[in-house]
């Protein structure tokens, strides 16, 4: 392609602009704002003033708020698995589906995100309610990993398109068993596509509180709802914002490592 | 994937839809002119057709929404009022909203039912001489419970807080000050416990009781005594009240050490677009016939003399609505603790989580 953003200035910026105007106004500008009241300091019932303390950063280092992270990560870590285990095998049978179904079998997998997610969770109650299951923190991972597994099918889904078929055919045709295929050359292949598919599951599941407060029970904490109260209860703003933040840094941190670790491997 | 995301758009649909966005805001223009008011409030609050009751006497639309908990209405107009103009919050956020120079004094000589009002609601300690707030229903916390899982009913608050047969068979309230007020209340304090080592031993007091609990949550304990999940749950008295009415085999009981006594009140946020209209709904509610109409549907206990006239005897002497007045007497109204307080109650709630 010749075409490049240096010779049509005009262009690229009319199309881009309204996309940042909207990644500014909803994500920069309430991020920097914040960040700047994790750094500031509870003057009265609504004043807050800018101190540059790090006392909200120190409070949410306590053993007892590393605990609820902790406990949050747990559910995370659980969530992103159980939803990579199923999600793989329903992109594969979709990717390897008649073209004519894989857009009807797709709508299927996108299907949930028509209806409200509040609807959705009241729903697994009546569901979970006979179980028995319902307020353990095995509810609160099985409505996490049904929310999440359209995120995960996706992008699992466009990478197992993309797969080369006859890479697994010469492995077969070389003598390898179907799993040693599936080990030694499929899993590699759709690695990116797991990677992705594994941030997309675990960074949204880490900040969630609407799940664990609904089915989790008097034992299930996450963060999120630590986080929630401080904006609505306990009306500590700062120290709320110094807790999304430390998520903010832990998630990019782990981001980073992550991509560090496949940068070496090439 | 690609003919799901692109669909056809057709010029005609093209145009339709730009139609739409148009004439959108001009329609929302004209309801602006015919004088509307938005009324936020709490989840079954309100008579089957009061709104519409107030549209046919006065001509002003009601636009209706719903809030959870009073955290949830204070945070919403911290930094700002969006746009309501009649909200209802409960005594101790009430105060709050006063500290925090939030409402709108009101204008007494436009709220002539202020009269009917009982003279013990006509003022408050939570706002001096009611110069922002007019009273909409008061109710206790107690017990509600399930009479055929719980023979005896329960007469303390032991039955919540000491009560280990019950494992995993009751549900308490959420909200940090609420949840450890009554805890210290059981304990022998006062429910609005400022001790940080009053508070402790409340927390101390939650911490064992917890296996009994099988959730702290918000203020849907009804729902969860009425599905058959808890036998026994801390809620608001109305809100038992409105599911007895699903299924007789539950009951409420006000403890004999006291329970939480809460105010609803009428108030109109600083920054309100209709200050005039909001006025008109205040008075409006206060009518005896529609304060009646609405306590008829929700069986809370009302403030109004004149509307209690009009209610049925089977409503006046129901112990669970107007409980008994020994225990009432020990009952203590919520009132604001101050931020480093309320940081308290918020870390005894996570660590009880936590435990």
């Amino acid at each position: 392609m010749n075409e490049n953003w240096r010779k049509h200035r005009g262009a690229f910026a009319s199309l881009l602009g309204p996309g940042l105007a909207m990644l500014a106004f909803a994500i920069v500008v309430p991020m920097a704002l914040m960040l700047a009241l994790s750094f500031s300091e509870q003057r009265g019932l609504t004043q807050v003033a800018f101190t540059g303390t790090l006392a909200s950063y120190a409070r949410a280092l306590e053993p007892l708020y590393l605990g609820v992270v902790a406990q949050s990560v747990w559910i995370s870590l659980a969530t992103t698995i159980a939803t990579l285990a199923i999600a793989y095998p329903v992109a594969l049978a979709i990717a390897l589906a008649p073209p004519k179904r894989r857009d009807l079998l797709l709508l299927l997998v996108v299907l949930p995100f028509w209806t409200n997610l509040l609807v959705r969770t009241y729903a697994l109650i009546i569901v979970l309610s006979p179980t028995g299951l319902l307020y353990t923190p095995v509810a609160v991972v099985l409505s996490l990993v049904y929310v999440s597994l359209p995120f995960a099918v996706l992008p699992l889904y466009a990478q197992l398109e993309r797969l080369d078929r006859r890479l697994l055919e010469a492995s077969r045709d070389l003598g390898a068993s179907a799993w040693t295929t599936f080990r030694r050359v499929m899993l590699p292949l759709t690695a990116p596509g797991l990677a992705a598919a594994a941030v997309l599951v675990f960074v949204p599941t880490l900040g969630s509180f609407l799940q664990s407060d609904l089915l989790g029970g008097a034992g299930t904490q996450m963060i999120g709802n630590v986080i929630e109260r401080q904006f609505k209860s306990a009306n500590d703003w700062p120290f709320g914002s110094a807790l999304s933040f430390l998520l903010v840094y832990a998630t990019a941190g782990v981001v980073a490592l992550a991509s560090l670790a496949r940068a070496k491997r090439r | 994937m690609r003919s799901l995301l692109s669909p056809k758009i057709t010029r005609r649909a093209f145009t339709g839809g730009l139609t739409a966005a148009v004439s959108l805001p001009a329609l929302v223009g004209c309801g602006d002119k015919k004088s509307q008011i938005r009324v936020y409030n709490w989840d079954t609050y309100i008579g089957p057709t009061t709104l519409e009751d107030f549209t046919k006497a006065t001509g002003t639309e009601v636009r209706y929404d719903l809030f959870a908990d009073n955290a949830e209405l204070f945070a919403k107009l911290r930094e700002g009022n969006p746009g309501y103009d009649v909200i209802v919050p409960s005594n101790d956020t009430v105060e709050r909203m006063i500290r925090a120079d939030m409402l709108v004094a009101l204008d007494r000589t436009k709220i002539p039912n202020f009269a009917n009002l009982e003279p013990a609601f006509q003022d408050a300690a939570f706002d001096k001489g009611r110069k922002y707030t007019m009273p909409y229903f008061w109710g206790t916390v107690g017990i509600g419970y399930r009479k055929s899982k719980v023979p005896t009913p329960p007469t303390s608050w032991a039955s919540i807080f000491d009560n280990p047969s019950m494992k995993g068979r009751i549900s308490v309230l959420g909200e940090p000050a609420q949840l450890v007020g009554i805890a210290a209340k059981y304990l022998g304090y006062s429910i609005n416990v400022r001790d940080p080592e009053q508070i402790a031993a409340a927390e101390k007091l939650l911490i064992k009781a917890k296996p009994t609990f099988l959730t702290i949550a918000g203020d849907d304990g009804q729902d969860r005594l009425l599905r058959g999940e808890v036998d026994l749950c801390m809620e608001h008295s109305g809100d038992i009240l409105q599911v007895m009415k699903e299924d007789p085999d539950l009951g409420f009981a006000l403890p004999k050490e006291g329970g939480l006594l809460w105010q609803d009140c009428l108030a109109i946020p600083k920054g309100a677009p209709n200050v005039a209209a909001a006025h008109d709904f205040i008075n409006f509610i206060l009518r005896p016939d529609v304060h009646a109409a609405i306590a008829a549907t929700i069986r809370y206990p009302l403030p109004n003399a004149a509307a209690k006239k009009l209610m049925s005897a089977d409503y006046l002497n129901d112990s669970a609505i107007y409980p008994p007045a020994d225990a009432l007497a020990k009952s203590e109204t919520q009132t604001y603790p101050g931020e480093a307080t309320q940081r308290l109650y918020d870390e005894t709630l996570t660590r009880l989580r936590a435990a």
